[in-house]
């Protein structure tokens, strides 16, 4: 368990004054211009030393990400722009930090910005954080008026951040989506090649980063890579934050340690599954998008990128959904699918008509209402979208559905047979359709 | 270059080349939808993906994928692409299924079946049956207009339509609203699309979601006869396919051809093709007691013998159409010379245009693919999106590529792109010639573009006009060795043509103003000229095809071939010469124009000495070598531009004028079409209303 004086977010519960005098109190803006002394190479490898993967869940090296901007501009700005565009179900540790410790962002967008020679930083908040803009805009102000940012603020690096609202879309959460929603258009994921470091906001170099991965850079730039990176395991290194939702006894958001079981999250934080461990029917352990992992590997599950890959999913934003038995699990997929077909921008056609048909299938799978080789028709639909789109939502979308049809086929099965035995009148036909 | 290999062939290419470019260099086919050559890079069908080797273990997009982008092997060696892995066969397919379960798979009720990116590509990638059980996805029908049909059922969200509209035609008025399977193309506010190239949208689509409304359930492509042949509604000379179904054209489709129209025309040259049956005329008439009376051959050309006999020759004349072929226009000066007259005259809006002063002055020089090069652009006098929409995509696509001036002397329009205005009328042009800010643009680019339309030279001081851009030319530098950026910019098919036969004035003949004027011929020639009024008095002759303004006010009618019924030779306003095949027959006891000149002046005893149009096109050729080099356009001789610019004349202050009023009405044929007219009626009504 994460000892206290390891926590980064000291105020992820708003207990405390989110605002400037209670972000100094806690340590923020302490030594800033000693880290910016040091330089953007320092900077870089210190971030690179500290082993943090990208907390949007990709898990992408940050350190190595913000080396890949050009060392000298070619006359172009450079931008960095924070994705807090947090809309996947299951996700919301950014909006914590937001609210209530906005102040450790503000300062990682200052110092990730110098690492990068970016002068102006763009933070793109969900449409749906209203509160949270109004807390970090706040926030945005008064450190433009104690000159922590601004033109002319007490570091001499010239620097402007801005505060953007998204209009609701889940796809603007994908990093060029929300360039080009950034920029004004359509939220529409660009083709890659080439990749934002070369041609990003306006054809400008870009990096486009977590809330998370930014806020907990000033804390390790200040206490050092090595203690960071000694939290966790290798390669699974540094604290996170956890977002407990569903059957648990208190759902929460809780800064932990890396690589910590989930069993122990689940009763420590969580205060055990509903109805006891061995009500536990499955677990979602990163947001909506990563594969069902059912309780028979949850108990050993350590959770971290290495621990969800090897039971084949994905550790993602480490937004845990907990489902115990009570939970409808073909239903549960279903509600997911609606979701992901609701979210599809449409651009390519895997995704745009992939995702309503494995819905509909889904659907109807719940009821009982389909065929048994349909589940493995509808395997193959999943793979025919996963890694033929031009983003990863198609993925997305096909991996929740891939994961129930890996681990509860049995279910599906007996649904329908459950279906076929009942005798149902057959629907009315209707002409039109 | 780099090296690629595909599918076991090692290329060579570009490094820019996309991963579907390099396979095409190597001879493999890619299957796609979205994709076009002349369109920016969507990616979204996911048609085209290939395997990359040593790349990430999925399918990769090579419409989007860059043969740079590629890393080579860890030897250095080059890429290896494969096209026809399993891999990419299970994609494809999976591609096509997705495709295809909510196409409405309605073919034999569809336009485009027979003629289908879709359904020729689900030969090759489609599963014989579907595993969708679920309803297929509904879409209303969009109105876009008269011109395109949609059928948004069977859309697949290429969006070629979009970025057609957006980037080629630079009227945004489509886009795509909704998302995911909701997606939608629409005009949003379910107006007519504001393009005078809109058809290419229906070219452009994959599918039969949009479609040629006056085409629609008229014909199938594989009934067809295709006929290659150029266009004539505006100076272009956009390269055409005439489809026709026995005596019938059906439809008309651009040709690709980089250095004229690249592979767009105008919705005038597309839907025109209704005006060809209606109003035509299909017999020979005579005026009789003050009515046209239904005649034969014979009477006809009786009655003209008559009457050319009683004149004196100098009371003989002749006004050349818009829309004749050089061979007609050929055998009418032939003819009018035998007939002792030098009346002759191809320049129905007076504008002053001489071949006498060589023909780098009446000519666009710079040819339409040098566009592309020039760095600055003067527009005098003229509204190219309506006088040449093609050339206006052409200025436009110049203008995306970035680093181009433009300025415009005349009528205010929009011209899809921004320019600088720099004035009304023929002071402003002097001005640039002197201290004006855009002469120093001009004089400072490295291939300047001065663009004279027929609005700066349709006027009484043209002359000095036409010399005063070519001093302006001189001056800033436009015309040099490698160069010559002075281009006229003509409306009318058959103008350069008859020109560069001398069809003007010789000593001592009238020009058209002189003609039409009260007591300026006896006996009047026309050859399908219906935009001028002869005057009353005169005893004129019409030779056309419909029963236009010309027709009306004719003595004796002799029923022509429109331009798809005859063979000919077109030069197009850069002085590119090129043939137009015969695809049908005109109606009724209508003739080939050559023929009817050939009969009729045995008539008149001054027979002409050829007897097929085989003949008289080698005496052409014989007597103008530049028009044996068909699909050429013979460089001009720059001198000309040097002696023109010497020229004096004074100008007045009048501000140029727009030479086409409506660009859907500029012709006998599109005036006589129903389409157009509907067009001409939206485009009105949507000004009326603008103005309210």
């Amino acid at each position: 368990m994460l000892a206290d004086k390891d926590r980064i977010f000291t105020n992820l519960y708003g207990l405390h004054d989110f605002g400037l005098k209670g972000a100094l109190a806690r340590g923020n803006w302490d030594g800033t211009k000693a880290i910016l002394e040091k330089g953007r190479d320092w900077i870089i490898n210190e971030m690179k030393a500290s082993g943090l993967r990208g907390r949007g869940g990709a898990g992408f090296s940050t350190g190595m990400k913000w080396s890949f901007m050009p060392k000298q501009s070619d006359g172009r700005p450079h931008y960095l722009v924070v994705n807090a565009d947090e809309s996947e179900p299951g996700t919301c540790k950014d909006r914590e930090i937001m609210r209530n410790d906005p102040h450790t962002l503000i300062e990682g967008c200052l110092i990730a910005s110098f690492a990068m020679g970016a002068h102006a930083a763009y933070i793109y908040v969900r449409g749906e954080y209203i509160y949270e803009r109004n807390r970090l805009q706040a926030a945005v102000d008064e450190a433009y008026e104690a000159r922590l940012i601004g033109k002319d603020n007490i570091y001499g690096y010239p620097f402007d951040l801005y505060v953007h609202h998204g209009a609701g879309a889940y796809i603007c959460g994908e990093e060029t989506a929300l360039l080009e929603s950034l920029e004004g258009k359509k939220g529409m994921p660009r083709l890659k090649p080439p990749f934002p470091a070369n041609m990003g906001l306006y054809g400008c170099p870009t990096t486009v980063n977590n809330v998370e991965s930014i806020a907990v850079a000033p804390t390790i730039l200040r206490r050092g890579a090595a203690w960071f990176s000694s939290i966790g395991r290798p390669n699974n290194v540094g604290t996170k934050l956890f977002s407990l939702a569903g059957h648990v006894n208190t759902p929460c958001v809780v800064e932990e340690a890396m690589s910590i079981p989930f069993r122990e999250l689940v009763d420590k934080h969580g205060g055990g599954v509903r109805g006891g461990w061995d009500n536990l029917l499955g677990i979602i352990p990163g947001g909506a998008s990563c594969p069902v992992i059912p309780a028979e590997q949850c108990a050993d599950l350590i959770m971290d990128f290495d621990g969800t890959r090897a039971v084949k999913s994905s550790f993602g934003t480490a937004g845990v959904l907990v489902m115990d038995k009570s939970t409808d699990i073909i239903k549960a997929i279903a509600r997911i699918s609606a979701f992901f077909k609701h979210e599809s921008c449409g651009q390519c056609t895997p995704c745009r008509e992939g995702t309503g048909w494995m819905w509909r299938v889904v659907n109807r799978m719940a009821e009982g209402r389909a065929q048994k080789r349909e589940i493995d028709m509808l395997l193959e639909v999943t793979t025919q979208i996963e890694g033929h789109t031009i983003c990863a939502l198609g993925d997305a979308a096909a991996w929740p559905v891939q994961g129930l049809i890996r681990h509860y086929r049995h279910v599906i099965e007996e649904r329908i047979d459950q279906y076929a035995a009942n005798p149902h009148p057959d629907p009315v036909a209707v002409a039109a359709e | 270059m780099a090296k690629i290999v595909v599918d076991g062939t090692e290329v060579d290419v570009p490094a820019e080349y996309t991963l579907l470019q390099a396979c095409e260099a190597a001879g493999v086919e890619i299957p796609r939808f979205c994709f076009h050559e002349r369109l920016s890079i969507a990616g979204n069908c996911r048609m085209c993906l290939v395997e990359v080797k040593g790349g990430p273990p999925k399918p990769t997009a090579s419409c989007a994928m860059a043969v740079k982008d590629l890393r080579p092997g860890p030897n250095g060696e080059p890429p290896v692409v494969l096209t026809k892995s399993p891999m990419v066969k299970k994609a494809r397919e999976g591609v096509m299924e997705f495709l295809l379960i909510n196409h409405p798979l309605d073919c034999p009720i569809c336009d485009q079946g027979g003629e289908c990116d879709l359904q020729d590509q689900a030969m090759a990638y489609g599963a014989d049956t579907s595993r969708f059980a679920e309803n297929k996805r509904a879409v209303e029908d969009k109105y876009i207009g008269p011109l395109v049909r949609t059928s948004m059922n069977r859309c697949i969200q290429c969006t070629r339509c979009v970025r057609f509209s957006t980037e080629v035609a630079g009227v945004p008025d489509l886009g795509a609203i909704g998302r995911g399977e909701d997606m939608e193309i629409t005009t949003y506010l379910e107006h007519a699309m504001r393009s005078e190239m809109q058809g290419n949208v229906a070219d452009l689509c994959p599918v039969g979601a949009l479609t040629h409304k006056p085409y629609q359930f008229h014909a199938r492509p594989w009934e067809l006869i295709k006929t290659e042949s150029v266009d004539v509604m505006d100076a272009v000379g956009s390269n055409i396919r005439i489809d026709t179904r026995g005596r019938e054209v059906m439809r008309i489709l651009p040709r690709n051809n980089d250095v004229v129209n690249e592979e767009w025309i105008s919705d005038k040259s597309r839907y025109v093709w209704d005006g060809l049956k209606v109003q035509r005329l299909d017999r020979p008439y005579v005026r009789k007691d003050g009515r046209l009376v239904a005649a034969s051959w014979s009477e006809a050309f009786a009655a003209i013998a008559a009457k050319v006999k009683a004149a004196p020759a100098t009371k003989l004349g002749a006004i050349v159409g818009d829309l004749a072929s050089v061979e007609e226009v050929f055998a009418l000066k032939t003819l009018i010379g035998k007939l002792g007259s030098a009346n002759i005259d191809c320049r129905q809006d007076g504008a002053a245009l001489d071949p006498a002063l060589g023909r780098a002055t009446y000519v666009f020089n710079p040819t339409i693919a040098g566009i592309d090069e020039a760095d600055a652009i003067l527009l005098v006098g003229t509204d190219p999106r309506h006088e040449a929409s093609v050339l206006n995509a052409r200025i436009r696509k110049r203008w995306r590529q970035g680093g181009l001036k433009l300025g415009l002397i005349g009528t205010k329009v929009d011209l899809t792109y921004p320019y600088e205005y720099l004035g009304a009328g023929p002071d402003s042009l002097s001005d640039l010639a002197g201290t004006g800010a855009f002469g120093e643009v001009l004089r400072k680019a490295q291939r300047p573009l001065i663009i004279v339309g027929q609005g700066a030279l349709a006027r009484p001081d043209g002359a000095a006009v036409l010399a005063l851009a070519a001093r302006v030319a001189v001056a800033c530098g436009a015309v040099k060795d490698g160069w010559n950026g002075f281009a006229v910019l003509h409306t009318a098919a058959a103008r350069v043509g008859a020109l560069d036969v001398g069809a003007v004035p010789g000593v001592g003949g009238l020009d058209v103003a002189a003609m039409t004027a009260p007591g300026g011929l006896d006996v009047a020639f026309l050859l399908g000229a219906d935009e001028v009024e002869i005057a009353p008095g005169a005893f004129v002759v019409y030779l056309g095809t419909h029963g236009d303004a010309g027709a009306h006010r004719a003595d004796v009618i002799l029923p022509g071939a429109a331009y798809p019924e005859k063979s000919g030779l077109y030069v197009n306003t850069e002085g590119r010469v090129q043939f137009a095949n015969r695809a049908a027959f005109p109606p009724g006891e209508a003739r080939e124009d050559w023929a009817i000149l050939r009969a009729l002046s045995d008539v008149l005893g001054q027979t002409l000495p050829f007897d097929n149009v085989l003949a008289l096109r080698a005496q052409l050729v014989a007597a103008y070598p530049h028009l044996g080099h068909i699909d050429e356009a013979v460089a001009a001789d720059p001198a000309a531009l040097a002696t023109l610019a010497q020229a004096g004349g004074t100008v007045d202050k009048a501000a140029f004028a727009l030479p086409i009023d409506d660009f859907f009405l500029t012709n006998p044929i599109a005036r006589a079409s129903a389409v157009m007219a509907e067009c001409s009626a939206l485009r009105l009504a949507a000004t009326a209303q603008a103005a309210e």
